[in-house]
C-alpha cells in the first residue's frame, strides 16, 4: 500500500546495479573474450584475435606448471577440507562441553582470521626461517641438531599449507559453534536418560543434527581454498621453490602481470571459474543437505 | 542435568586441547612483537628471551619508519577502505530496502542476480576492470587520489552482493507498522529510507561496514595491481614491497608486522562480538 508508487525504485536499484553490471558482470564476460585475444600487458591494446583463437586453451594442456598449480590447488582443498574443517569441528565440540572460558576460546581462535594474510605471511616467514626462525629454535631447545629448510622442494607444500588452515580455523570453529548452540538441550538429556554415553552423544546426536552447517563449512572451505593468493605469494612468490609451489591463483597473477602475458592469464581465471564450479557441484552432489 | 555436565577428569584433556590451540594463535604474535625490539643476531641466537635490558632496542622501528612511508600507506588504507565501507553502505542500503519493500515485476530475479554476483572470484574481473579503468584515464596515473579511486571502485563492485544479501534479510524482519505510520504522516519514500530503515537497521549496518572495511584493508590481490607508486601504497602493499626490499633484515620485518597488525588488534580487542558476527554472517545466513 505505502510502497504502490514505484518513482523511487528506479533511484534506489540503479546505483548498485549498475556498479555490479559495470565492475562486475560486464568485465567478467570481457575476460572470456581476453583469453582469446592477443594482449601483452594490462593495459596494453589487445592486438586481434589469436591464431587459433583457443590457442591459451591448448597451451594450458602443454604448460607443466598449470597443472603443478591444478595439483596444489586440489590438494590445499582436501587439506582445508579436512584440517581446517576438521580441527574446527573438534574445537567447537570440546568448547561446547566446557562452562569458563568459552567465551574467550572464541575470542582467541578467531582472531587471526582479522589479520592480513600478508602480515602473516611475513610473520610464518619468520617463524619458519632455515637460519634461525622459531621452528628450527624450538628444535634446537629439544635437542635436535642441525637446521631444517622448510621452504625445501619436498615440505615446501606443507609450509605453505599450514599458515592458511590455521588462518581460518576459527571462522568454521565460530559457524559450527553456533550450529551446537542451536541444538535443544533436552535432546541430550533424553540421550542420557537412555544410557548414551559421551561419545554416543556426540556420534549419534550432534553429528547428525550439525550436518547442514557442516555442509555450509564444506563449501565454503572448498571455494575459499580457490581464492587463496595472498599468503602463498607472500611466502612462496613465483612458484618458488623450483616451481613447486603454484597454485591457480598464483599462477594466473604471474602471468597476468609480471610476464606481461596477460591474455594467458584471463584464461587461467577462465580456469578458476570452471574449477570453482566443478567444485562446488562435486561438494554439493557428496554432501547433499537434509531435512530431519 | 545438562549437556554440560562435569566431570572433572575428562574436562582436563579438554582444557589441554583447547589451550593449546590458543596458544598456537597468540603465541606466534607475541614472539613477533617481543623480537620486533632485539637487532637480528640476537633474534638468531635466541628468539623466546625477553627483550629487556641489553638487548631493547627501537632501532627495528626508527629504520622502518625511516625506510618506507608507513604514515602515508595507513592514510592511504583507511581512504581506500573508508571509501569502499561508506559506498557499500549506502548503494546496499538503497538496493535492499527497494528489493525487500517494493513489490514489481523481475525483484526475485534481481534478487538471484545479487546471489549470483558473489560467485565472481576477484581473479575473473581483475583484468578487464583494469583495462577498462586505464582506457578512462583512472588507474596509472601519478595521481595519488585518482589511484586510491580506481582501487576502490573494484572493491565496491566485490562487497555489494554480500552486503545486499546481509542488508536485505535484517530489513525483510523490520516490522511494516512502523513505515506505515510515517507514512500516514506523510513520509516520502526517501524520507522512510532515512529516518526509519536506516536507524532501525543500525545494526546489520555495522555487520556491513566491518565486513567491508576489513575485506579491502587486508585485500592485497587488488591493492598489487592499482596502487603502483609507493606514495600511493596502502598498507598491506606495503608490506609486501617492504619484504622485497629488506626481507632479509628480521628485525625489521618483524617491527614492519608489527606496526601493521598492532592497529587490528586494538580495534578487535572493542569490537571483537560485532566483528565475530559480521563475518560470519554471511556464511551463517546463506
Amino acid at each position: 500500500m505505502i510502497y504502490k508508487n514505484k518513482k523511487p525504485l528506479v533511484l534506489f536499484l540503479v546505483p548498485a546495479f549498475a556498479f555490479m553490471v559495470v565492475f562486475l558482470h560486464y568485465p567478467f564476460v570481457m575476460n572470456i573474450f581476453n583469453s582469446f585475444q592477443k594482449i601483452g600487458g594490462l593495459a596494453a591494446p589487445s592486438k586481434g584475435w589469436l591464431d587459433p583463437w583457443y590457442s591459451n586453451y591448448t597451451e594450458m594442456f602443454q604448460d607443466k606448471n598449470v597443472w603443478i598449480a591444478l595439483k596444489n590447488t586440489l590438494l590445499l582443498m582436501a587439506a582445508t577440507l579436512i584440517f581446517e574443517v576438521g580441527i574446527a569441528l573438534v574445537l567447537a565440540i570440546l568448547v561446547d562441553q566446557i562452562r569458563i572460558g568459552a567465551k574467550f576460546f572464541r575470542i582467541v581462535y578467531f582472531f587471526p582470521i582479522v589479520i592480513s594474510a600478508t602480515a602473516l605471511g611475513l610473520l610464518f616467514n619468520l617463524i619458519f626461517l632455515m637460519d634461525k626462525g622459531m621452528v628450527n629454535q624450538f628444535m634446537e631447545l629439544f635437542g635436535y641438531e642441525g637446521l631444517i629448510d622448510w621452504k625445501a622442494e619436498n615440505r615446501a607444500l606443507v609450509t605453505m599449507f599450514i599458515p592458511v588452515i590455521w588462518q581460518y580455523v576459527g571462522f568454521y570453529f565460530v559457524i559450527l559453534l553456533t550450529g551446537l548452540n542451536n541444538i535443544p538441550a533436552d535432546l541430550y538429556e533424553v540421550a542420557s536418560i537412555d544410557g548414551a554415553n559421551r561419545w554416543q552423544r556426540i556420534r549419534y546426536l550432534t553429528l547428525p543434527l550439525l550436518h547442514n552447517v557442516l555442509c555450509t563449512c564444506v563449501i565454503l572451505a572448498t571455494t575459499g581454498a580457490l581464492k587463496v593468493f595472498d599468503l602463498p605469494w607472500i611466502m612462496f612468490p613465483k612458484g618458488m621453490p623450483q616451481n613447486a609451489t603454484w597454485l591457480t591463483s598464483t599462477y594466473m597473477y604471474y602471468h597476468s602481470v609480471e610476464t606481461r602475458n596477460t591474455d594467458y592469464g584471463c584464461a587461467l581465471a577462465v580456469l578458476i571459474v570452471a574449477l570453482g564450479i566443478v567444485a562446488a557441484r562435486v561438494v554439493n552432489a557428496i554432501f547433499k543437505e537434509k531435512d530431519y | 542435568m545438562n549437556k554440560k555436565k562435569t566431570s572433572y577428569a575428562w574436562m582436563i584433556p579438554v582444557y589441554a586441547i583447547l589451550i593449546f590451540w590458543a596458544l598456537t594463535t597468540i603465541y606466534p604474535l607475541g614472539w613477533v612483537m617481543m623480537n620486533s625490539f632485539k637487532v637480528k643476531n640476537e633474534i638468531i641466537a635466541n628468539s623466546f628471551a625477553l627483550p629487556t635490558g641489553e638487548l631493547f632496542t627501537l632501532a627495528n622501528y626508527k629504520r622502518a619508519f625511516d625506510r618506507v612511508p608507513i604514515f602515508g600507506a595507513y592514510v592511504n588504507s583507511l581512504i581506500v577502505s573508508g571509501t569502499v565501507t561508506f559506498v557499500v553502505m549506502a548503494l546496499a542500503g538503497m538496493a535492499s530496502f527497494a528489493l525487500v519493500r517494493y513489490q514489481f515485476r523481475g525483484s526475485s530475479f534481481l534478487m538471484s542476480v545479487v546471489v549470483a554476483s558473489m560467485m565472481f572470484p576477484a581473479f575473473s574481473t581483475i583484468v578487464p576492470v583494469f583495462r577498462m579503468e586505464a582506457s578512462w584515464g583512472v588507474v596509472n596515473s601519478s595521481n595519488r587520489w585518482m589511484s586510491l579511486f580506481s582501487c576502490a571502485l573494484p572493491q565496491v563492485a566485490g562487497n555489494l552482493s554480500f552486503a545486499i544479501i546481509v542488508l536485505s534479510g535484517y530489513i525483510r524482519s523490520l516490522p511494516l507498522e512502523l513505515e506505515e505510520a510515517a507514512f500516514m504522516e506523510g513520509c516520502s519514500a526517501l524520507q522512510i529510507f532515512g529516518k526509519i530503515i536506516i536507524p532501525l537497521a543500525k545494526p546489520s549496518f555495522a555487520t556491513v561496514a566491518i565486513f567491508s572495511f576489513l575485506w579491502s584493508y587486508n585485500d592485497l590481490f587488488t591493492q598489487t595491481f592499482f596502487l603502483r607508486l609507493p606514495k600511493q601504497w596502502a598498507i598491506t602493499r606495503l608490506l609486501k614491497e617492504l619484504t622485497a626490499m629488506e626481507g632479509t633484515n628480521y628485525g625489521l620485518m618483524a617491527a614492519a608486522v608489527t606496526i601493521v597488525i598492532v592497529p587490528v588488534i586494538v580495534v578487535y580487542a572493542c569490537l571483537q562480538k560485532y566483528i565475530i558476527k559480521g563475518l560470519t554472517a554471511g556464511a551463517i545466513k546463506g
